[in-house]
């Protein structure tokens, strides 16, 4: 008895939390009714696809006669779509470098223990992993950049990008905020020049103009060149960003910094900036977002990130036709990157609420 | 990213390279690399390596396989020019280019040979500064149909609605096509390459055009491909070749007949497999002697030298090597392109003149 009781309440509640939330009148009802309905028909065809009706093992000639995903595809091409054209044998070089990324990032994390070292051992990372792409050392084989590729190659460029843009558009920012006429100037010129071409164009000069410029005999890098193009972009756009942050801190504390005696380096590294780079966490996040997924557009210039190195997978006479596998792939790989820095960046916000805003 | 996925269909680059900022550059690139390099080979010599500028992307003429090594018949070109020129099919270096960046990667010297199914027009040959070797493949637009419709030919194609992709040369040669010939048809057009097979595979039309070798790789994506013919009718011309920088004749010649040779070798018989046996060695014909060198005279000719101990010697072995270790025209046609292949391509215009087709080697003597 008592049990049925305890039963039908419960059953209760949860009537009561449907009515209120799911079916609270007409309107409702019915939205609710539509979203279950596209959910259905989404989910249950895209479960068949990748797990009922799928391939795992055979060729592609199996593949095509399957009607779901051609997950062997993916099982043969993986190892190419990740580490592209660097010779199989030193695979273990890539490798390594990305876990040691994965992990200096997830140790990274902790507030607690950023500080000067932890900066060095960053520095540290960066030429060791250098080194250990490019070989030529330490009876390691040489390997050019060319061979550079996949997912090694989007993860250098976009954190070399994101990296060396921040303090660059630090710089740009108080610039553009500074009352000498000319680096004003120059500042604004520069924000607004590269802010008014797209990034493929920019990239098109430094890989199709900017080696006929150059006198006979001199190649530049190309990744080099890229990199650079990729960091001039984005540092115009993080200057914007930081100069909102600058823009948020009211007069005030320029004034009492002022009244402190302290001149304009100490005011800005010890007042300003601190509470400026606070407010403007998910504005920065979010240009590190679109620019980790800009990376991709260095396909256009045949550098060989994971979508050029997709889209080669795809090109195999041998395994023509599975383009929705690799697609599908590549945005969870991207997903996964820009989901975990997005979640990271609202964890930081949290941390570092100044309750200024 | 729809945009940046269809720069790469093969006919949007001609209308890329035909815009003005990029022809300016390569004028300005011509005028000031031209004359620049003369000692290409020399240069590869010092190296020690071709560097080979492909596509990476197109199934059968240069795309990677699992393990990361180039495939097709571009890679395979490079890959005899290196046999010949440096002795060994392995030294060479491919760099994947886009078509936007691969003739400045050519002027600027960052590759030695552009090997990447590159058509040869006037313009090309010119204002670019390119010199075109012998063509390695004849391409041009063709059609795909369903086998049950039982067409045989492009004239009995009347009143059909026509797949083809918006915005390139393909769609401009179908309906000169069609008018030339007093036919009617109906053009179905897409935006992507996958979008107009799709619609072709739904039977909103019952033609498929784009350049054939185009063609025999959308094909391959089919679940039947056995029950669509490709039409043996070519309406464009598309003949794809390696390119090589204006102003260095020398390398100019290597290539060229790098690349006749393979042919010959194909009129003559000989293959990688035989090239050694007694019926090829002692050949009665002074022209087999010729080609794999054992009447000298060939290499010191077009002034190929290897380095034998300390001293230069003049490489006579230069045909002989290219073929023994990547093959003669059609064992490289049908590795990768051939009727065994996923590909499936007839020979067709890529015959040997003896049987239909434009391959043809001037004598190699």
């Amino acid at each position: 008895m008592e049990e049925n009781k305890e039963e039908k309440s419960r059953i209760k509640i949860i009537l009561k939390w449907l009515k209120d939330n799911l079916f609270y009148n007409p309107l409702s009802s019915f939205i609710t009714i539509l979203i279950i309905y596209g959910i259905i028909n989404i989910l249950i065809p895209s479960y068949q696809w990748l797990f009922v009706d799928s391939l795992l093992n055979g060729d592609a000639e199996a593949c095509r006669k399957v009607e779901g995903a051609c997950l062997a595809f993916l099982k043969e091409k993986t190892r190419y779509i990740l580490l592209g054209m660097y010779p199989q044998d030193e695979h273990w070089r890539p490798v390594l470098n990305v876990f040691i990324y994965l992990a200096l990032l997830v140790f990274s994390r902790d507030r607690s223990r950023w500080g000067k070292k932890l900066l060095g051992l960053w520095f540290f990372f960066g030429v060791f992993s250098f080194f250990l792409m490019r070989g030529g050392i330490f009876g390691l084989e040489f390997v050019e950049t060319d061979k550079w590729s996949g997912l090694p190659l989007t993860l250098m460029l976009a954190t070399v990008a994101i990296t060396v843009s921040y303090p660059l558009g630090i710089l740009l920012a108080l610039g553009r905020r500074s009352k000498m006429g000319v680096v004003r100037l120059l500042s604004i010129g520069y924000i607004e020049l590269i802010r008014g071409v797209p990034l493929i164009s920019i990239l098109f000069m430094s890989s199709v103009m900017f080696p006929l410029f150059l006198p006979k005999g001199i190649v530049i890098n190309k990744l080099l060149r890229a990199q650079v193009a990729i960091i001039m972009f984005i540092s115009a756009y993080m200057a914007e960003v930081i100069r909102g942050g600058l823009q948020a801190i009211p007069n005030g504390q320029y004034e009492a910094s002022d009244s402190l005696g302290l001149n304009y380096f100490q005011k800005m590294r010890l007042v300003i900036l601190p509470q400026a780079l606070k407010i403007v966490i998910p504005p920065t996040v979010n240009t590190s977002i679109s620019m980790f997924k800009d990376t991709s557009l260095v396909m256009i210039i045949a550098l060989q990130d994971m979508m050029y190195t997709a889209k080669g997978a795809m090109s195999d006479p041998h395994w023509l036709g599975f383009s929705v596998e690799a697609y599908i792939f590549m945005a969870v790989l991207y997903f996964c990157f820009c989901f975990s820095l997005g979640k990271y960046s609202r964890r930081l916000e949290k941390e570092l609420d100044t309750g200024l805003a | 990213m729809k945009i940046v996925l269809n720069l790469e269909t093969v006919n949007m680059e001609q209308d890329l390279i035909n815009s003005k900022t990029l022809r300016i550059a390569a004028i300005v690139g011509s005028f000031v690399c031209s004359s620049a390099f003369s000692g290409t080979i020399d240069d590869i010599k010092k190296k020690g390596y071709i560097q080979c500028g492909v596509s990476g992307q197109v199934p059968g003429f240069s795309s990677p396989d699992s393990k990361g090594v180039m495939k097709g018949l571009d890679a395979d070109t490079c890959r005899a020019v290196a046999a010949a020129v440096l002795g060994d099919s392995k030294k060479v270096k491919f760099t994947q280019l886009s078509a936007q960046q691969r003739f400045t990667a050519l002027q600027s010297g960052e590759i030695d040979i552009l090997a990447r199914n590159t058509t040869h027009t006037l313009s090309r040959d010119t204002a670019l500064g390119l010199n075109f070797a012998p063509i390695t493949f004849y391409d041009g637009q063709g059609f795909m149909v369903r086998k049950k419709d039982g067409i045989k030919s492009g004239k009995e194609l009347d009143g059909a609605a026509v797949c083809v992709q918006q915005g390139t040369t393909t769609e401009r040669n179908i309906s000169d096509y069609f008018r030339k010939n007093g036919m009617k048809m109906k053009a179905v057009i897409f935006e992507s390459r996958d979008e107009t097979l799709k619609a072709y595979l739904s039977k909103r039309c019952d033609v498929y055009t784009t350049d054939a070798s185009g063609l025999a790789s959308e094909r391959t994506k089919l679940k039947d491909p056995q029950n669509h013919v490709i039409l043996p009718e070519r309406i464009s011309k598309e003949p794809l070749g390696p390119a090589v920088r204006h102003g260095d004749d020398q390398w100019f010649d290597a290539v060229k007949f790098t690349i006749y040779a393979l042919f010959a070798a194909e009129e003559m018989g000989i293959t990688a497999a035989n090239i050694d046996s007694d019926a090829i060695q002692k050949s009665t014909d002074p022209n087999v002697q010729k080609l794999i060198g054992n009447t000298v005279g060939n290499g010191k000719s077009l002034g190929l030298t290897l380095k034998e101990g300390k001293k230069e010697v003049s490489n006579e072995k230069w045909a002989y090597n290219a073929i023994k270790q990547v093959g003669n025209y059609a064992e490289i046609y049908e590795r990768n392109v051939g009727p065994n292949t996923p590909l499936r391509l007839d020979r067709g215009l890529n015959a040997l003149y003896t049987n239909g087709g434009l391959m043809y080697a001037p004598p190699i003597k």
